[in-house]
């Protein structure tokens, strides 16, 4: 079989497993369009029953922040620790939090 | 009728083992990594479709033989599959359109085994099977519509795959002195009942992947009485060979 001309686009894969609320990002992997992409993600991330639910999306289209930025965007929290989430005492009925 | 019984559990068990063999051949030769992993959880799907079916197969014969002495200790005249499934790889477009044709059958099969209440081992293996095997339709089908309707050279090039195995597709359909036993205890209708309804799905996919459907009538036959192409033998050589020279030999 010859080689593609031209590489299948990446995607990100996101899979809600069993007892999970949310989607999590597991990996990606490489397909012509989303149809594929979500049966290739069926096959690469689960053939251990690890998912109810998958999302694709296309790397290109997810806009991350620059690590440069890291600083500027995430330090000036640090020092306001009246913000900081941890002076609650949680019900233990409240399970996802 | 017991004899027959194990007889057509038999088809069922090599149709799915012989194509796991096939498909497993794809292992680490796939044209993407994703494809290679789809195409080897087919192959798995199907062995383990084979595993339980020669199982059954073994108790309902009654001679004591289990899965692996079915799989590995018959010669090729004692397998019932259908040629189709023994046929090499050839290229991906090759592949995809055997399991395509085969795919569509399947399915048909494992619906009518499953929704019977004669045979209700063979019903419960069957509706194991039938979830598999809708998802292996699903993506085989997919990929034929992109290979057809995709480029000239993967157009042209499955449109050979098409006309060079269709001929295999009609034995699929036939019917025999063990099939008709099958049909009359009520465990599943004559292969030629699900005629109609696959030609009309084969259709429809080979029409949105802009594929012509041959009109060849030949009929290559066989398989079911043990009449196999030369391909069978030198797959069962390699598939066999472990376990012919160390018999019993686990790991």
């Amino acid at each position: 079989m010859s080689a593609p001309k031209t590489e299948w686009p990446l995607w990100e894969v996101f899979v809600r497993s069993r007892q999970g609320l949310s989607h999590k990002h597991v990996g990606s992997l490489h397909a012509a369009d989303a149809t594929m992409a979500i049966s290739n993600a069926r096959d690469v991330y689960t053939r251990r029953q690890e998912g109810t639910s998958i999302w694709v999306v296309k790397a290109e289209d997810i806009t991350a922040s620059t690590p440069s930025d890291k600083d500027v965007l995430f330090d000036p929290a640090n020092d306001k620790v009246y913000r900081h989430p941890t002076f609650y005492d949680l019900p233990d009925e409240v399970k996802n939090m | 009728m017991a004899d027959q019984q194990h007889e057509w559990i038999l088809r069922l068990g090599d149709d799915a083992l012989v194509l796991a063999q096939r498909l497993s051949e794809w292992c680490s030769h796939g044209p993407a990594l994703e494809e290679d992993i789809a195409l080897s959880n087919i192959a798995l799907d199907l062995l383990g479709q084979a595993r339980a079916l020669l199982t059954l197969a073994g108790q309902r014969e009654g001679q004591g033989r289990d899965e692996d002495a079915l799989a590995y200790f018959r010669t090729d005249r004692e397998f019932r599959n259908a040629l189709l499934v023994e046929l090499p790889n050839g290229h991906f477009g090759d592949t995809i359109v055997r399991q395509m044709l085969f795919d569509q059958f399947a399915v048909l099969r494992y619906e009518a085994l499953a929704s019977q209440t004669v045979d209700l081992e063979l019903a419960a293996i069957a509706a194991k099977a039938l979830k598999e095997v809708r998802y292996h339709a699903a993506h085989s089908a997919q990929w034929v519509v992109r290979l057809g309707d995709g480029t000239e050279e993967s157009h042209q090039r499955v449109q050979e795959s098409l006309n060079v195995l269709w001929p295999y597709t009609a034995e699929l359909f036939e019917d025999d002195a063990v099939s008709q036993a099958c049909a009359e205890a009520g465990v599943l209708p004559l292969n030629g009942s699900f005629t109609a309804r696959w030609t009309e799905q084969v259709r429809a996919i080979l029409d949105e992947a802009t594929l012509t459907c041959p009109e060849s009538t030949a009929l290559l036959t066989g398989g079911r009485s043990g009449k196999h192409t030369e391909h069978l033998s030198y797959m069962l050589a390699e598939m066999q060979v472990l376990q012919r020279t160390y018999p019993g030999a686990e790991w």
